[in-house]
């Protein structure tokens, strides 16, 4: 298991500096460059004053001088100073966004599978029935609904008809005079939608998934013999093919890390919650670009430790992957 | 190729889902060519009169916040957003075939070298990617196009280098070779029409995909600008009057649903039909 660690760790490294150059290319495709802001506008700013300008933030260098001072910068987690009006290094405005963002996410992908592993377990077994065709339809529903539209009906249901759910935010106006279970519940009455909405995405690749693992490890010889030595159905089902239809899942929720990042832009600017996208969407729409760089560095190197757990779990759980590596 | 599809429409029309499908794309198609004659109003007819109708007999979804008839700038957003999902999946889909049979054939470091870049881009959450993107270079529908495009290739690269690895090692392949034919014409001639099926399933799908990532950054001001109706902007509309406009909010979002599981339901339709064996 600890070579297969290892092996796992250095195989990320060229990945990692990918990233970085990826980044990097990302920030050069700017027009002009990040100067322009302070210089263009200006009217007593003269040739002398620019390229003084320029040469502090060392933009007169070459590029890949530029690329390896903002490697080594990254490296030690610097990623500058924020260009809104607080001017906060953007490492501790990320840092303290993460946890939101996490949090979220985990409750989403909890929801998905306590939600769509036993509906696509149940459409499996029961192939072709009612339930399972209503299923499907629900399946392609899901793969077709924007999310941020879904949330916007939701908050019409419940937050403005019905009036039974906060629609933004993620404490209400009066939350510090509450009492401690006042508070949870409170908190817990603002999440109810934004974890919905953001596992409503997963929730119909991840049942179709999972039938779809079901119905393959039911075809094998395995269950055939489980079922010929007179176990009853509930105990093939659930001890003998339920276990390894599972394993797959695994790779699925590795996978699924990249598109919950992603996605927390749309629903966490829709309910004003203070997460890692809302940063990044209000970074973006004020072109903040130390903050868009560290965000989008950091993003695909949560998705990257994300894919790096997912096939350590796999690893775990499946004594043939670290013995066949 | 002829011959061995010869029957794909006649299968193809035996799908129901498929068909309907099929229906959805080709009456969207009509509706964003002539959306002149099909819309009761101009789109940016402003009518200050009429603020914030709920439907009516005159306006049958409603208006919005400058009196615009909501109908219509529906059926003029069709184009937008299929415009979008067009040329977005034509780029996607050039590169990827490109990479992908450039990796798959030559093998070896190429193939290394292409596959890792895939592995690298999958690694940042697409939408951040994007959305950094347009930050940098600013938004407009044709940035979306060429940002979307650039940003979704890596799926349909891996389908295309995994049919090109097989498909190097068949007879007809080899024979194309041993008789000297150039790698171009080998590329081309002989391998892609070929591993062409997985990728026009991959396209139709990726039209969807286009619709919906349209939508999401339009709604959220960093896609199509108004005063140009998108249905990603329109729904932006929606959320700024959900107390009062409840139409606002349910109908230019009914239309991408419907667009989108259009286009999803014809591909997989195109995949039943194309290879029976990939059905689930």
């Amino acid at each position: 298991m600890a070579s297969y660690l290892a092996k796992r760790l250095i195989m990320m490294i060229p990945v990692l500096l990918g990233i970085t150059i990826i980044s990097f290319a990302v920030m050069k495709m700017a027009p002009g460059d990040p100067t322009s802001l302070l210089t263009d506008l200006n009217p007593n700013i003269n040739e002398e004053a620019v390229k003084r300008i320029r040469a502090h933030y060392g933009l007169d260098e070459p590029w890949h001088v530029q690329y390896l001072k903002w490697l080594r910068s990254m490296l030690m987690l610097d990623f500058g100073r924020s260009f809104a009006s607080d001017s906060r290094p953007v490492i501790d405005k990320i840092m303290e966004r993460i946890p939101v963002t996490l949090m979220l996410n985990i409750l989403s992908m909890i929801l998905t599978i306590g939600v769509a592993i036993p509906i696509g377990v149940m459409s499996a077994v029961k192939q072709n029935s009612l339930a399972d065709k209503g299923t499907t339809v629900f399946v392609f529903l899901g793969f077709a609904m924007p999310t941020f539209w879904l949330a916007l009906l939701l908050m019409i249901l419940f937050g403005v008809k019905l009036d039974w759910l906060p629609i933004s935010g993620l404490r209400s106006l009066n939350y510090a005079d509450l009492s401690l279970p006042a508070r949870a519940l409170d908190v817990a009455k603002h999440l109810i939608l934004p974890v919905f909405v953001a596992a409503f995405g997963g929730l119909a690749g991840m049942s179709r998934y999972m039938r779809s693992n079901m119905l393959e490890v039911i075809r094998q010889d395995y269950i055939t013999t489980a079922r010929a030595k007179g176990l009853d159905e509930r105990t093939v089902i659930y001890r003998h093919a339920f276990r390894n239809a599972l394993l797959p899942v695994i790779t699925l929720l590795g996978l699924s890390v990249p598109g919950l990042i992603g996605g927390s832009v749309i629903f966490e600017t829709i309910f004003a919650i203070p997460g890692m996208g809302q940063l990044f969407y209000q970074s973006v729409m004020m072109r903040d670009y130390p903050t868009i760089m560290g965000v989008l560095v950091i993003g695909a190197v949560l998705t990257l430790l994300g894919n790096l757990l997912a096939d350590v779990s796999y690893a775990l759980a499946d004594p043939r992957i670290r013995v066949s590596d | 190729m002829a011959a061995l599809y010869s029957d794909f429409w006649a299968r193809l029309f035996k799908n129901k889902l498929a068909v309907a499908g099929l229906a959805v794309v080709v009456a969207l198609f009509f509706v964003a060519v002539f959306a002149h004659s099909f819309a009761p109003y101009p789109p940016d007819l402003i009518d200050t009169s009429q603020v914030l109708e709920a439907p009516s007999k005159q306006h049958f979804l409603g208006t919005d916040i400058l009196g615009r008839d909501v109908l219509s700038r529906m059926i003029h957003g069709a184009g937008v957003s299929l415009s979008v999902g067009f040329v977005a999946v034509g780029i996607s889909t050039f590169i990827a075939v490109i990479l992908g049979a450039l990796a798959g054939y030559y093998g070896g470091v190429v193939e290394r070298i292409v596959m890792r870049f895939v592995d690298i881009m999958l690694c940042f959450p697409s939408f951040f990617l994007i959305l950094a993107v347009i930050a940098f270079i600013g938004p407009s529908i044709y940035n979306i196009m060429i940002v979307i495009g650039v940003t979704s290739w890596m799926g349909v690269t891996r389908l295309v280098r995994a049919e090109f690895l097989s498909l190097k090692e068949r007879d007809f392949v080899q024979a194309a070779i041993a008789q000297g034919a150039s790698d171009l014409r080998v590329i081309f001639i002989h391998c892609l029409p070929n591993a062409m099926a997985p990728v026009l399933v991959a396209a139709t799908l990726g039209v969807a995909h286009a619709v919906l990532v349209e939508s999401s950054l339009s709604f959220l001001g960093i896609g199509v600008q108004p005063p140009d109706p998108s249905w990603g902007n329109m729904l932006t509309e929606g959320k700024d009057n959900i107390e009062i406009a409840w139409w606002l909010s349910v109908f230019p979002g009914l239309a991408i649903l419907i667009t989108v599981m259009g286009y999803n339901l014809l591909g997989e339709g195109i995949r039943d039909t194309l290879d029976p064996r990939l059905r689930r």
